[in-house]
């Protein structure tokens, strides 16, 4: 299904999924999905409102359990069944209502779930140190305190906040849910940078988004989801702003059609 | 109001800085004191007057009273003693019940839940019948309540029942239960008043008094132990360095502690008997501060304390961190009843046994008044342990300076009930310019 668009021969995928299918009773949500996320690399996932993006985002994360085909992590067969599955491979997902806790300040909100301890205790200096140093290597440095309550912090702090408990934990893949969704132009531009550090490290990024400066702002690569069914996938630069407009409402484009290499073919017959 | 969002390429210092100092609690900036004070001015102004309210109206509770009570009786060392001995029922309970509201739930049967240990407690050291020394009565009493919260508890997460219909229900039933325990005659009214050395321990939780030479050694042991964490807890940041408050603000934390201490010690170790001698520290005032101790560091150290707060911040966020919302609520429910086990205790042994006539119902809203008017949100979240002892002392002096200007319960209620209300009203009005104030945020 779909077409791939200028996609050399690279290496192996971080995460692959091949031939995503998922109902919920009668109503198919996705449809033979393929979906290539690497690593070093920012991937939008683009589709319009009930594509499917939140499904595949969540079948990722082990919420939902897919029906069939087969996820692949660093080339090797995996089943993701439940949300500890995905935190294992090391998958992180920021949704976009960020699961924070107002009430607890930056540190507490980053440990939460995984505080460190000593003597039974918990260890506020350890966990300090390491939030620390966490926000500083992603250059988060707009708080002024990370002993304020998350709820003190501006709508782009709190993402910075959420993303960076994420990628404590040695994730390799990240999904970001509308991260700039309800943002103002200079925060979007904060956590949009944010999002390239990230890729920077080396980790696989997948970012949600409806918004088109930011696709093209940031993505490495880009896969358009239409009617559950992943329509086109491929480097960014293959694709421009109205391509991705066809694909996303109709699930073709005559502009990028005529730019598909081999690669369209074979993924055409799975 | 637009948030000023500095980013790194083009910092604006001093538009950051104003906008953080807002809503930042002051010792996590403040690196004087004066720095301090300023940060905590603004917040206050900001509508986050911790407990600063209950401060105050306990200042005006002991203002007007002492003016107005006969003789000037108040703050009497007879007096204040009498007043911390009734407020330690409601601080006790206040305890209890806060754990459940930090959930944003609500536990409106402790009165009864209570009273039922108590009731066996009681009815289990009577040496006409049972005989049982008194430490395995109130272990059986205490277990009790712990089986009560257990039950609410499950009942509201597994069953998903709502807390305040499950524990409506354990308030008519533990009363009854109380009652029927009570009403088991082994042994006549269960009075703990008696010469056995047995009932004199429970006896002696409310009226029995530690040796003034033992309580001011203890209090020194306990400040100085105090004054030690505080300490060193300090230093040890600024070494690995993290930001630790000003060393001034310490000491002056410090010496508040110490002043409250030996006031209370002083006050005890007055002689306030009118004839003969009775001075000292009345057992209950340790066994409060037990209670505190216990539950501070549970709330405030220990992992499951972290999650009571994440629960009551936001339930979602706790659940996907892969917390067992289950256990810790249901635990909360059982910390609940088992506080609530030892607060009736003290309460019996401040009535000098256990009545039928106690009323449960009216301690409980007490207990809930107690938090909440010290700054605790029943919508869940936000609160200390702190806010019992401060509110219990409120509720305990209006309950007793009525008592001395001669206004019988009917006139309590209605003060008790005012006070809440201000008190909330105060906390819900400033809370509210606070968050117009940052609408902005998202």
């Amino acid at each position: 299904m779909g077409q791939v668009i200028n996609e050399s021969p690279a290496a192996e995928p971080r995460f692959k999924a091949r031939g995503v299918d998922k109902h919920f009773g009668p109503v198919q949500a996705l449809t033979q999905v393929d979906l290539d996320l690497y690593a070093g690399q920012v991937t939008a996932l683009c589709g319009d409102n009930g594509a499917g993006k939140s499904v595949l985002t969540k079948c990722i994360a082990g919420i939902y359990e897919i029906d069939h085909g087969q996820f692949f992590w660093e080339g090797q067969p995996v089943h993701v069944r439940s949300p500890r599955d995905s935190a294992r491979l090391g998958i992180e997902t920021v949704y976009q209502d960020l699961a924070l806790a107002d009430n607890l300040d930056i540190v507490q909100n980053m440990f939460l779930g995984r505080e460190r301890l000593r003597n039974g205790f918990l260890n506020e200096d350890d966990m300090e140190r390491a939030a620390t140093k966490t926000l500083a290597d992603l250059r988060v440095t707009t708080v002024r305190s990370i002993r304020q309550p998350v709820a003190s912090l501006s709508g782009g702090q709190r993402q910075s906040v959420a993303v960076a408990k994420a990628v404590m934990w040695n994730s390799k893949l990240v999904m970001l849910d509308e991260p700039t969704a309800a943002l103002g132009v200079v925060q979007t531009r904060m956590v949009l940078d944010l999002v390239r550090r990230l890729r920077d490290r080396g980790l696989a990024v997948m970012v949600i988004s409806h918004n088109l400066n930011d696709v093209f702002e940031v993505a490495d690569r880009i896969a358009v989801v239409h009617l559950g069914r992943m329509v086109a996938q491929g480097r960014a630069s293959a694709f421009d702003r109205q391509s991705v407009v066809d694909y996303m409402t109709t699930g073709a484009s005559s502009r990028t059609g005529q730019r598909t290499d081999g690669n369209g073919a074979k993924s055409g017959t799975r | 109001m637009a948030r000023a969002e500095a980013p790194e390429t083009a910092p604006d210092p001093t538009a950051a800085v104003q906008a953080a100092t807002l809503e930042v609690p002051p010792e996590l900036v403040a690196q004087s004191l004066g720095e301090w004070f300023r940060a905590w001015l603004t917040r206050i102004r900001s509508g986050d007057s911790g407990v600063l309210p209950v401060i105050l109206a306990l200042l005006i509770i002991t203002i007007v009273f002492q003016a107005i009570s006969p003789n000037h009786v108040f703050l009497s060392a007879g007096n204040l003693v009498n007043l911390f001995q009734q407020s330690a029922v409601f601080m006790v309970l206040a305890m209890g019940e806060l754990f459940v509201i930090l959930l944003g739930e609500i536990d409106l049967s402790i009165g009864y839940a209570g009273g039922v240990g108590a009731a066996i407690t009681v009815q289990l050291v009577q040496p006409s019948t049972a005989k049982w020394p008194w430490w395995g009565a109130v272990l059986a009493g205490l277990l009790v309540c712990v089986l009560i919260g257990g039950l609410h508890g499950t009942l509201v997460t597994r069953l998903r029942l709502s807390s305040l219909i499950v524990t409506l229900g354990g308030l008519l039933i533990w009363q009854g239960a109380m009652l029927i325990i009570l009403g088991l005659a082994l042994s006549g009214y269960p009075s703990l008043a008696g010469l056995d050395a047995n009932r004199q321990v429970l006896y002696n939780l409310m009226n029995g008094t530690i040796d003034p030479v033992v309580s001011w050694v203890a209090m020194a042991v306990v400040v100085i132990g105090i004054a030690a964490l505080l300490w060193f807890g300090d230093s040890r940041r600024r070494r690995s360095g993290l930001v630790a408050p000003p060393v001034s603000l310490t000491l002056i934390k410090m010496v508040l502690i110490a002043i409250v201490a030996i006031s209370v010690v002083a006050i005890c170790n007055v002689n306030r008997a009118a004839i003969g001698t009775l001075a000292g520290v009345p057992w209950v005032i340790p066994i409060v501060l037990a209670v505190f101790g216990a539950w501070m560091v549970i709330l405030q150290r220990t992992k499951f304390g972290r999650y009571v707060y994440a629960i009551g911040g936001n339930p979602e966020a706790a659940r996907r961190a892969g917390i067992n919302l289950a256990a810790v609520r249901t635990l909360c429910f059982i910390i609940c009843s088992f506080t609530a086990g030892i607060g009736l205790l003290l309460y019996a042994s401040y009535l000098g046994g256990m009545s039928g006539n106690i009323n449960g119902g009216q301690l409980v809203l007490y207990a809930i008044a107690s938090v909440v008017l010290a700054g605790t949100s029943l919508f869940g979240g936000r609160g200390k342990v702190l806010h019992g002892i401060l509110g219990g002392l409120v509720i305990g002096g209006i309950y007793n300076g009525m008592g001395l200007l001669g206004l019988d319960v009917r006139w309590q209620f209605i003060v008790t009930g005012l006070v809440l209300l201000v008190a909330i009203t105060i906390d819900s009005l400033s809370r509210r310019s606070a968050t117009s104030g940052s609408a902005a945020r998202v």
